[in-house]
């Protein structure tokens, strides 16, 4: 595993809103078929690290690789054009559309601008039931009338159906009971399985714990460590978050032991 | 139904779609049925009501239940519907747009203008309609701009719009009194009857178009392995409209006015086209999903990469052609446009239509169908009180007293399905 090229690598990403420095120096990377966990106390910078991917914003400075090559990431359709796709924490459904809509929201297959629904409801299909989503009962259902883990589902069905190859999930579960938990984590797991990169932001340790192959603290905008998940505790973890040091360390190495 | 939802480690079996059910009469029955329990009325009360409504005028006035009347009804209708398929858009982004009385007016002075004989102008009547169209479609993208790029409330912008459309009528015909429309064109709009044997070749056209294209989305649905509408309930729905067409011409054929035999008016079969048309275009279209997607959640279509301000733009251009349409027709009605039009009451008139069709102010909900019927139900309403000789100050009360019920009812079901869906 460790021979792999990072499926997306950051360097040194800096990104001020004024004279909040959010992020400071920041590495970061993801390989191919893991799950990387972003951890970190309220206002640690992860959202902020997510939308310089996503290209909602720009880094004021710092280095993005995506399959080993340099790119510069301008926008939502950049990062689209390269397979990142994000399901954000408040989802973005539309509540009043059926799951094929929704599913294909912004990307409706079409020909001369009439809808095909056949070919839609076709893949819609084929995709969930890719991902074992199986308790949705009707795909032609608003999606107001689904669960929050169905819900949850969706979205991130929505963003593996586009050929994607790295999915960020910002708190996929905070907004979920015990049983539709275990159903989104279990998905995660599955994307990772199937190849993706998966990069799942959480406040929940144990979630993390449950889906993550390894894990990255950020703390006040900075690094303080990359653990993997099978050689660290939950409480060295905790200890990062709230306490750690800065570490820079340039190439990230594949793990790094705090001191 | 919130509880038992782990995913099935071994379960790769599809969503099961479409709920197999009985077909014919007994799965309409069930599906009712149960979509009443889930509180999901959709037309059903209003359509009852339309039917208590028919009935009831028909022991209450005499002149009510009558052939001609029936077209009459279609013609007075006409304008408000028009206006009220527009309604549907805006409302569907979730917007409002009070300018469309006005901009009828617009619309309907723009071609009083151009078809006046001795002006210079003097255009033919079909161009003249074009052009005022095309105009009053200008007037909502400008509008629409401004609400979509500049980011002013849609109220706000089109509530200056209602004042200045009004103040341009006003300066208009202030100095130049009623304006005489006697192109015959623009006159036919609300004035043409088809021949007998032409409104049946219409009902014809109306009942085998349905079904065939129908047929063409089943077999691709079959195609693409997925399970659609069944061939039974295609049947269905054919007959219902087949019947309804010829019903319709069938009626208007028996009207008889001092001798001369009147039949479809031109009115209803352009009520029909645009009914088509405009609804292919909300359901079928990129535009028409990207619509509702933007009434539903405006910030996720716009995460999703759909262009929303152009969304908004193209509506409200929409919602100005239309008015256009509605005020030709209206002014045609009365080959004239005076100092009185539009009539004052067309503005909330044509919004109470698409919002008793089932249309939400807030977006996202209803559809083009929803205008047709609830301005069925006004027209009714209003032509009913009017024949059985009740004042306009009824009439506007009754109509408030609908819209009340039809909102209510609506508001009352929604809370019911949101308990049953989650
Ligand atoms: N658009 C913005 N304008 C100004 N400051 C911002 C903006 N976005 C984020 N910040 C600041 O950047 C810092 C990092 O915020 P960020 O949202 O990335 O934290 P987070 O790790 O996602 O926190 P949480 O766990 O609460 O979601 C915070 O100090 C925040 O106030
Ligand atoms: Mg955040």
């Amino acid at each position: 595993m460790t021979d792999t090229t990072p499926l997306l690598e950051l360097r040194n990403i800096t990104k001020t809103f004024g004279s909040v420095q959010a992020l400071t120096d920041v590495d970061f990377e993801v390989r191919p078929g893991e799950v990387m966990a972003l951890v970190g106390d309220n206002g640690a910078g992860k959202s902020t690290l997510i939308k310089c991917i996503a290209g909602t914003h720009m880094a004021d400075s710092g280095q993005v690789f995506f399959e080993g090559k340099e790119v510069t990431i301008h926008g939502p359709r950049d990062a689209g054009r390269l397979g990142i796709e994000v399901v954000y924490q408040d989802l973005a459904l539309c509540d009043n559309l059926d799951v094929v809509q929704n599913m294909y929201l912004g990307r409706e297959a079409a020909r001369y601008a009439v809808l095909n629904e056949p070919t839609m409801e076709q893949h819609t299909t084929e995709t969930l039931a890719g991902l074992r989503v199986t308790t949705i009962k009707s795909i032609r259902q608003p999606v107001a009338t689904l669960s929050g883990g169905q819900r949850q589902s969706v979205a991130v069905a929505r963003a593996v159906m586009w050929n994607s190859k790295l999915v960020i999930l910002d708190e996929p579960t905070a907004a979920l009971g015990v049983a539709q938990t275990e159903q989104v984590l279990e998905l995660v797991r599955r994307l990772g399985e199937q190849g993706l990169g998966v990069v799942i932001i959480s406040h929940n340790l144990h979630d993390v714990f449950e889906t993550a192959n390894r894990i990255t603290v950020l703390r006040l905008g900075r690094n303080v460590g990359v653990f993997e998940r099978e050689k660290t505790t939950q409480q060295e973890v905790v200890e990062a978050i709230t306490a750690g040091q800065p570490t820079k360390v340039s190439g990230i190495p594949a793990t790094q032991v705090v001191a | 139904m919130t509880t038992a939802e782990v995913v099935g480690p071994e379960g790769a079996a599809p969503p099961d779609e479409h709920r197999e059910g009985r077909g014919g009469i007994l799965g309409f029955w069930d599906q009712l049925t149960s979509d009443i329990r889930q509180g999901n009325l959709g037309i059903v009360p209003i359509i009852l009501g339309q039917i208590f409504i028919v009935v009831f005028f028909s022991f209450k006035a005499t002149n009510f239940f009558t052939a001609i009347n029936f077209s009459n009804i279609i013609i007075q209708m006409a304008g408000t519907t028009m206006l009220a398929f527009g309604v549907v858009f805006v409302l569907l982004l979730g917007e409002i747009d009070l300018s469309i009385g006005f901009v009828a007016g617009i619309g309907a002075l723009i071609v009083a203008e151009l078809q006046l004989p001795g002006t210079g102008w003097q255009v033919n009547g079909l161009i003249a309609m074009l052009i005022a169209v095309a105009a009053c479609a200008l007037i909502g993208v400008v509008q629409g701009s401004i609400v979509a790029f500049v980011g002013v409330p849609s109220f706000v912008v089109t509530l200056a719009g209602y004042l200045i459309w009004q103040g341009v009528i006003l300066s208009k015909l202030q100095v130049r009194g009623t304006i005489i429309i006697q192109d015959r064109w623009i006159n036919y709009t609300a004035s043409y009857y088809f021949s007998h044997f032409a409104g049946y070749l219409i009902a014809a056209a109306v009942t085998a178009v349905y079904p065939v294209s129908r047929l063409v989305g089943w077999l691709r649905q079959r195609q693409a392995n997925v399970s659609g509408e069944s061939i039974r309930s295609i049947a269905l729905k054919s007959a219902g409209i087949g019947l309804a067409a010829f019903g319709v011409v069938a009626i208007c054929n028996h009207g008889v006015v001092q001798g001369t035999p009147f039949g479809l008016p031109l009115a209803g079969l352009l009520i029909l086209i645009f009914l088509v048309v405009l609804t292919f275009l909300a359901k079928r279209t990129l535009f028409g999903r990207h619509v509702y997607a933007v009434g539903g959640n405006a910030e996720a279509a716009r995460r999703a990469g759909i262009n929303v301000p152009r969304i908004r733009v193209l509506v409200f251009g929409i919602s100005g052609a239309t008015a256009a349409v509605g005020g030709i027709i209206l002014a045609a009605n009365v080959n004239s446009v005076a100092l009185t039009f539009p009539p004052s009451t067309l503005l909330l008139n044509s919004i109470a239509a698409a919002v008793i069709g089932g249309v939400s102010l807030f977006g996202g909900r209803g559809e083009v169908r929803g205008a047709l019927i609830g301005s069925l139900v006004i027209a009714t309403v209003s032509n009913g009180l009017d024949t059985a000789g009740y004042s306009t100050g009824t009439i506007y009360i009754v109509t408030g007293l609908i819209l009340l019920l039809a909102v209510t009812l609506d508001t009352v079901s929604r809370r019911l399905q949101v308990r049953a869906g989650r």
